[in-house]
């Protein structure tokens, strides 16, 4: 078994060499890949898919395209090339060399990080398992399988650095990343935004566009860390996680594009007549997804988030582009309160706002992307904008969870907020119409109605590309 | 993992190292089976610079002089079989701990010498009730705070009842800190004086004299001045006659340690203990027995005090008392041993067999002694068990004193040395507790008698990791793969808590089960005394404490916490 290890498992990190790990994953192997085919993709064992496979971290070894079944899909171990002399960029410990070893008195936090992180990757695959019955396209079901196997790489490299680094501690917690399930009431994901339903390929794209941002940002501030291979861990992980935004937001480009061309050719603006999403129930989904993914950023305020800043674990986005001390121990910043008479500001230490600052960047982020969506509907000649919530909208965690918002942050009681919010949230009978709308298209270069086809295939490939086998 | 290393120890490095002929506060003449003590103190002596050591009061210098006195006369006096202690001060026997020197001292070195004048005092009490060498307390003049706690600690107390001197716990009338060194605890857990009646003795700073002193339960006997020594020394020769001390013979001398200190490593001829100062941790090497036990006690005799048993006992007491004092940065104590199980305890049933033997028990109990130091170290205390370790009965017990063990399963790649086992002999069930007279198995397993009996029938047998792991004898069993990690993880995330936190995290998990006098004065009466140690009330610029001698009024801030 040791014996093939580098071949089916492709990574950078001597695998063939290190007892450590090949004893870990004798046990661990074997979990995963029962996992994937109970809780991954829905009947999919047999199909042979166009994916990307990393096989090396070299600039032509990272793209490697091929037919794979999925369950032989090579999951890679992979960390970014080391930098030479590499100093911790922040925190009270800035200035001195990486630790390429887990610090003993940050053994606890460093875990809980890695764990946190690696529970979100399982957590989507098993929240999209049914998607595979409903792609609009090949080519659809193609790039949602390729998330879902990049998901799952994502877990391999969180549990690598568990295995690696954490003993038999870590072994426990890489074993306990596939006994949580998302949505299982007894065994809960850890973060709720992993426990909604994905059941519909809007949610999909919504979900790549922001959850898999939410990815981002926090992919971006933990290789920031002081702790080398996690640095280097996620710096890789960065270069995938982008290829699931691009998912994301081309998707719902493409929805917004669809719905434009059947309010012109149709002249109407409710296109649900014609198999199309109407602009206000995009808006609706951008409302929910939008704002539960603000709550995956933790409370404003967290001593949490200030002690893994403090201790070089956890940084902010971009962290060197950054024109202050990197230190923050007495930086302050303003955040907002509630009270009696409205939201008030308040000053904290700029390190309890950490969650709150990456949560800004988040935030500007996803506003550019409807930047370029609204450029499509006015390009229409047809008067709407999406847009972003007030961060005080649908919160359940944080400082406005205590208090109800309208998407444009005028405070409500609670009655108003009970008798609005299906104004403003996807109700249950738009529920159905989305997957109403949701019918398999498996001809090659044929989509469904609701959404339109890409500009481009994958890797020069055309759109009608056979990009899944069935056979 | 840490930006700052701990430094080498600033001040001059204290030893224990005393000799008799060398003592400066203490004279020590045997008699027959009698033999005195004379506190008689130096004033100009002081260990350190700034006080003078007025009215037989002592410092650390003293007691460690003490300490050495009561050691050599159960060692190398096997015929004594009282012991007297007196003061050769006219109508002074003595004032106790010395303010000036404790008002200056820094709040550690307060804990460590309250905490070692403590075990000295509780070796008095062991000599008496264990080595059948008695200690009786001839008081000829004051004896107030540690002078009478010093009185407390002994079996018998006779007071010179010359109508002013007086026996008397001052401390929290006249400076605002409690009688620390087993004073509150001894006169009602010991001496049954009646609480209602201790709470007016300990607040009236004169003390009492005479019959009432007497009365109260407060002293055994009362004689004029003309015929104290008289009386002390009758009382002294009856005990003695009850003693089962051989009546003569040759003691055993106990000769200077062979140690080597250098900022690295303190290294004896069975002992090596590595100082990292970046990890802020020491790890002490016990070599096991190179060769069988003696076949008889006169064989052992004529070993001298390198007889393995003793020799390890004196090495790591003396190390103990090296790194407490001098070290204290040094946080965690790793334990490792090297050497063949079957040795040790074969050992461990030469001493069990001959155990009627005088110096065979000494031996025994200053092995208890020195594994009680270990306890009630403010460090916390990590065994490491690895193929070629001898963690066997007497050497087992540093394991289950640590705070965690982890045993290697299986072997390090590329050695050839098999597995490690660790073997429980008989003396980990009963002749060497902790303070709360429980073994230290006993305590591991409190109140699960079934598991206890179950050990005992594993008593004797080379245990492995899994083994070991399983009857609860170790925490953890990683195996090579994961061992370097995880006992550098171990290590650096204790190195990182806050030290005080841990110390008392440590030692209110290492006690389990009941109370003893020993237990509640390392315990509460310490842990009082260290907190009002810190108190403004105590040491702050208008404390009792600092302006003790000064005239002048202490301000209390009047808040109950």
């Amino acid at each position: 078994m040791q014996a093939n290890y580098n071949e089916t498992i492709p990574n950078n990190v001597d695998l063939g060499d290190d007892r450590r790990l090949l004893r870990a994953l004798e046990r661990w192997q074997p979990a995963y890949l029962q996992w994937w085919n109970e809780m991954g993709p829905a009947e999919s064992s047999k199909f042979r898919v166009y994916l990307r496979t990393a096989i090396s971290v070299d600039s032509d070894g990272w793209a490697h395209f091929d037919h794979v079944r999925m369950p032989d899909y090579r999951w890679g171990i992979f960390l970014a090339r080391p930098e030479a002399n590499r100093v911790i960029g922040f925190g009270d410990h800035k200035g001195l060399p990486a630790w390429t070893e887990v610090p003993g008195e940050y053994r606890t936090e460093l875990r809980r990080l890695i764990v946190t992180q690696g529970d979100t990757e399982p957590a989507s695959v098993e929240q999209q398992r049914q998607l595979g019955r409903t792609a609009p396209s090949l080519y659809d079901l193609r790039n949602l399988y390729q998330v879902n196997v990049e998901e799952g790489r994502h877990l391999w490299a969180m549990v690598y650095l568990l295995h690696a680094h954490f003993g038999r501690d870590g072994r426990e917690e890489a074993e306990a990343l596939l006994e949580r399930h998302a949505g299982d009431p007894d065994r809960p994901r850890i973060l709720q935004a992993f426990n909604e339903r994905t059941d519909d390929w809007l949610s999909f794209f919504m979900f790549t566009y922001f959850q898999d941002r939410d990815g981002k940002f926090q992919l971006a501030a933990l290789s920031e860390s002081g702790f080398d291979p996690l640095s280097r861990t996620c710096r890789f992980m960065l270069t995938e996680e982008a290829h699931h935004m691009f998912v994301g937001e081309t998707g719902l480009m493409r929805v917004v594009q669809r719905t434009c061309e059947l309010m012109r050719e149709f002249d109407t603006d409710d296109v649900r007549a014609v198999g199309g999403v109407p602009l206000p129930m995009l808006q609706k989904w951008i409302n929910f997804h939008y704002s539960i993914c603000l709550d995956l950023f933790g409370s404003e305020r967290s001593t949490n988030a200030a002690n893994y800043f403090g201790m070089g674990l956890k940084g902010r986005y971009q962290e060197d582009k950054r024109d202050d001390d990197h230190r923050l121990v007495d930086t302050q910043l303003e955040i907002p309160r509630v009270s009696a008479g409205g939201i008030e500001t308040q000053i904290i230490s700029a390190r309890a706002g950490m969650n709150l600052m990456l949560r800004r960047d988040f935030t500007l982020d996803s506003q550019r992307g409807l930047d370029r969506f609204n450029k499509v509907i006015g390009a229409h000649d047809i008067d709407f904008e999406l847009t972003l919530p007030d961060e005080k909208f649908n919160r359940s965690i944080g400082i406005f969870s205590e208090i109800e918002a309208s998407p444009s942050g005028g405070l409500l009681d609670a009655e108003s907020w009970e008798r609005s919010k299906d104004c403003w949230l996807p109700t249950e009978e738009e529920r159905d119409f989305v997957r109403s709308l949701m019918v398999p298209v498996t001809d090659p270069g044929k989509i469904a109605g609701w959404i339109a086809p890409p500009k481009r295939g994958i890797h020069g490939q055309p759109f009608d590309y056979e990009y899944v086998l069935f056979r | 993992m840490d930006d700052q290393a701990s430094t080498a120890p600033q001040h001059p490095i204290i030893t224990f190292d005393a000799q008799p002929d060398g003592y400066k506060h203490w004279r020590m003449e045997i008699d027959g089976r009698i033999a005195t003590l004379t506190l008689d103190v130096d004033e100009k002596a002081g260990i350190r610079t700034g006080y003078e050591l007025k009215l037989n009061s002592y410092d650390l210098g003293v007691d460690i002089e003490l300490h050495d006195a009561v050691q050599r006369l159960r060692f190398e006096h096997p015929e004594v079989g009282a012991v007297v202690i007196t003061s050769a001060k006219d109508r002074v026997f003595s004032a106790g701990a010395n303010i000036p020197m404790l008002a200056a001292a820094r709040h550690a070195d307060k804990v460590n010498f309250c905490k070692f004048t403590n075990e000295t005092r509780n070796a008095i009490e062991e000599a008496t009730s264990l080595s059948s060498q008695a200690y009786v307390c001839m008081i000829n003049g004051t004896a107030a705070g540690g002078g009478y706690e010093l009185a407390l600690a002994c079996a018998d107390i006779v007071l010179v009842d010359d109508g002013s001197s007086a026996v008397s716990l001052p401390e929290v009338p006249l400076l605002a800190v409690l009688p620390g060194t087993g004073g509150l605890t001894r006169i009602v857990d010991k001496r049954r004086v009646r609480r209602d009646r201790a709470d007016f003795f300990c607040t009236t700073g004169e003390g009492l004299r005479g019959q009432r002193a007497l009365r109260w339960k407060l002293v055994d006997a009362l004689a004029p001045r003309t015929r104290l020594a008289e009386v002390a020394r009758t009382r002294a020769e009856s005990m003695a006659a009850n003693s089962d001390r051989p009546i003569s013979g040759e003691g055993m001398q106990l000769t200077q340690l062979d140690r080597v200190i250098s900022s690295e490593e303190v290294r004896y001829p069975n002992l090596a203990v590595a100082i990292d100062r970046t990890a802020r941790t020491a790890t002490f090497l016990l070599q096991g027995p190179d060769s069988p036990p003696p076949g008889s006690p006169e064989e052992m005799m004529a070993c001298g005090d390198r007889f393995w048993a003793l020799a390890v006992a004196r090495e790591l007491d003396d190390a103990v008392l090296h790194l407490r004092f001098n070290e204290p940065d040094i946080g965690t104590w790793v334990f490792r041993t090297t050497g063949e199980v079957p040795l040790v305890a074969a050992h461990d049933d030469f001493l069990l067999e001959n155990s009627q033997h005088w110096l065979v028990r000494e031996i025994t109990l200053f092995l208890r002694r020195t594994l009680k130091r270990i306890d009630v170290s403010s460090r916390s205390l990590i065994a490491l068990i690895e193929p070629g370790s001898c963690f066997s009965g007497t050497l087992l017990e540093l394991a289950l004193a640590a705070d965690r063990s982890f045993m290697l399963t299986g072997t390090f790649e590329g050695s050839n040395l098999p597995p490690a086992v660790i073997r429980p002999t008989r003396m980990n069930f009963g002749p060497l507790p902790i303070c709360t007279g429980l073994s230290r198995i006993e305590t591991r397993f409190l109140g699960d008698a079934a598991a206890l009996e179950v050990l005992q029938e594993h008593i004797g047998r080379d245990l492995i990791a899994e083994e070991a792991e399983e009857l609860g004898l170790v925490t953890f069993a990683p195996d090579d793969i994961d061992w370097t990690d995880e006992v550098r993880l171990a290590i650096e995330e204790r190195a990182a808590f806050s030290p005080d936190a841990l110390t008392g995290m440590e030692a209110s998990l290492r006690f389990p089960g009941p109370e003893t006098v020993e237990s509640k004065i390392f315990a509460r009466l310490s842990a009082w005394q260290n907190w009002i140690f810190q108190r403004p009330n105590a040491v702050g610029s208008g404390g009792a404490l600092e302006l003790y001698g000064s005239g002048k009024q202490p301000d209390f801030d009047r808040g109950r916490v």
